[in-house]
């Protein structure tokens, strides 16, 4: 039963053959068949099934195929195999399934254009985006009942309070090992007590908000642009719109103030947290006591090191935010859009936050903060 | 398809027995026993609800049931997990309720992901070409073959969906409610379909429908899923004899008078 698919050239006079094909002509069978036919040149006037046991339609597309390149008439088909060639026959299917590919030196400029355009017009749509937003703030403060204050609270709880333990910890490790390797080269000078500084005024001032607003970025702007995105494909999005809530008021509003106001607090306990580890360094290895290492914080740092810190938290939160609710709003498609949107938030909320703390940087030390 | 007879032709193609299957407490199937045979079309109706989806999931293997034993082309499905090459699976194709076709790949390209996992030795040329020929077998212009699914309407995701169900050139094939969602004049045009590609290729169709008039225009038999059993298989006349209240209610609603007034004229002209 299990017979290959066969295939023999019979002379058929006037330099004409006759294909006979016989066995198995299904997908499972055919491949071998179906190079060797190719191969044939030579004029063939009928192709031959009386022998064939079994066809489906990948066999009868072959033989069809073949017929009709060599103009060869079909012959011996059973009824099964005359129907399955009839549904054949009209169908005329000779290109490929794949997405035209230009040649690489077309490619390339193509990309390159495409890209400025892309940028040129994300540019565009993150003002734009901004915009909306504004509107959407203004329609709030002009109607406040209408404002979504459950969602703010439920945000604020993702985006603040479930990222204590993680930021806590994450936090906590920095502060030892600023303690640890700056101690180790403020010993050279014989100022290892000036440890207490180091650790106070590099979390307070950079790190404790540069790596919050890093952690924030990967763990809620991902979740926004993920969230959002999926709204969009399920159409939720636009099922909102036809009813007339505004999408901007009760997703992305309450994203943003949270994630806004939820930096200014995690970004201050960042801080605490890696001075914390630090005085447990300075504890263990230095033999600072640590409430003597908590207590000259308070000398050593100036208070606006405090603030440097908390007026750059709510910035940096925003530009989280505003990363994940523009890039998950600009979901259409398929669900491979979804993850490429979540990567550029993630990746240019990032980018972002570090631009502006280096300007943050030199705008603070030029206004005498430094 | 076989020319000639095959021992395994009087078998049937799929044979549950005893099925039953469990949601935390809720039974939805409690001794469910189902045989459609080779070569038919068979319905599975009832209201909605009452486990139509979960008998086809567990039939093709994705729902483990609580007991019982379904039995498809001559395999036992029930003792054996999806992950493993049962060998059956080459046999059928499926076509989900929303086309179920991977969005990041081309019409063409979604119909060549069978072929590609179980014929490898197919040339590349060729398989684009079977996939090509499979698209406009199913009605489908010729430009959608490089077109993506989310460019695609609903009737043509369907139709989509039901070229990759035939790529493998199956024995048997599982419509779940292929007409939903499509308007009147696409529902028709897709039973016909159903039907011209089962004599065409010799299918076994199982299929989940809602569809009044796919009911009565290409449905060799009808299976009625109420109580957590099939109560009733038969044709249609059949069912109505039996005088369940369910089935009278179903066939002799306005609804199903209106879709047997058509298949009558239908048949007169």
């Amino acid at each position: 039963m299990h017979s290959a698919a066969q295939h023999l050239l019979e002379d058929a006079g006037e330099g004409y053959s006759r294909l006979v094909l016989s066995g198995q002509l299904t997908l499972a069978a055919i491949a071998p068949l179906e190079r060797a036919l190719k191969a044939i040149h030579a004029p063939v006037a009928a192709v031959d099934l009386a022998e064939v046991d079994e066809i489906d339609t990948v066999g009868a597309w072959v033989v069809c195929r073949f017929a009709r390149r060599h103009e060869a008439d079909i012959t011996g088909a059973s009824p099964e195999a005359e129907r399955l060639l009839a549904a054949m026959r009209d169908i005329d299917a000779a290109g490929d399934t794949h997405p035209h590919r230009l040649p690489v030196w077309e490619r390339l400029p193509l990309a390159v254009g495409e890209r400025v355009f892309v940028a040129r017009g994300g540019i565009y749509g993150v003002v734009a985006f901004f915009g909306q937003i504004l509107i959407a703030a203004g329609n709030l403060i002009r109607r406040p009942r209408r404002f979504p204050f459950k969602a703010l609270v439920h945000q604020m709880e993702l985006v603040g309070v479930t990222a204590l333990p993680i930021i806590g910890l994450m936090s906590f490790l920095i502060g030892i090992v600023i303690a640890q390797q700056g101690s180790v080269q403020l010993q050279q000078f014989g100022a290892e007590a000036l440890t207490v500084n180091l650790v106070g005024r590099i979390t307070l001032r950079e790190l404790g908000v540069l790596m919050t607003a890093i952690m924030v970025a990967g763990r809620s702007g991902s979740a926004f642009a993920a969230q959002l995105g999926t709204m969009k494909l399920t159409e939720e999005i636009d099922a909102m719109r036809t009813i007339g809530i505004s999408p901007i008021e009760v997703l992305v509003i309450p994203r943003i103030l949270a994630a806004t106001f939820m930096m200014i607090l995690l970004g201050f306990f960042a801080a605490l947290m890696a001075i914390i580890g630090g005085a447990v360094v300075g504890q263990v290895a230095l033999g600072i006591p640590f409430f003597t290492f908590l207590l000259r914080i308070q000398e050593v740092v100036p208070v606006h090191d405090l603030w440097v810190g908390l007026v750059k938290a709510p910035v940096f939160g925003l530009i989280v935010a505003l990363a994940g609710c523009y890039h998950g709003m600009q979901v259409h498609g398929n669900s491979e859009e979804v993850g490429r949107r979540t990567t550029m938030a993630v990746v240019s909320a990032i980018f972002a936050v570090i631009v502006l703390d280096a300007f943050f940087a030199v705008f603070f030390t030029e206004i005498g903060w430094g | 398809m076989k020319m000639n007879a095959h021992p395994d032709d009087e078998k049937p193609v799929i044979e549950v027995q005893g099925l039953v299957n469990t949601f935390g407490d809720f039974n939805v199937h409690d001794g469910l026993d189902l045989t459609v045979r080779r070569g038919e079309i068979l319905g599975v109706v009832g209201g909605s609800g009452t486990g139509k989806s979960v008998l086809m999931r567990s039939i093709i293997g994705l729902q483990q049931p609580s007991a019982g034993r379904i039995d498809v082309l001559g395999r036992c499905i029930t003792e054996s997990d999806l992950e493993q090459g049962i060998g059956v699976r080459r046999r059928w194709g499926i076509l989900f309720q929303g086309g179920a076709l991977f969005s990041t790949l081309t019409v063409g390209e979604n119909v060549e992901v069978p072929l590609k996992k179980y014929y490898p030795e197919l040339d590349p040329e060729f398989r684009a070409e079977i996939a090509r020929y499979k698209v406009m077998l199913t009605g489908l212009p010729e430009s959608a073959v490089q077109k993506y699914p989310s460019e695609l309407s609903g009737g043509m995701k369907k139709r989509a969906g039901l070229a990759r169900a035939l790529a493998l050139d199956p024995e048997l094939l599982f419509l779940d409610e292929p007409t939903a969602g499509l308007d009147p004049i696409g529902a028709a045009k897709f039973d016909r379909l159903t039907r011209e590609l089962k004599e065409t290729m010799g299918l076994t169709v199982f299929l989940i429908t809602h569809d009044l008039d796919t009911l009565y225009e290409i449905c060799d038999r009808v299976a009625v899923i109420a109580e957590k059993k099939i109560i009733a298989v038969g044709t249609i006349p059949e069912l109505i004899a039996t005088k369940h209240p369910w089935i009278e209610e179903y066939f002799n609603g306005p609804r199903g008078r209106s879709a047997h007034a058509t298949h009558l004229h239908g048949e007169q002209a």
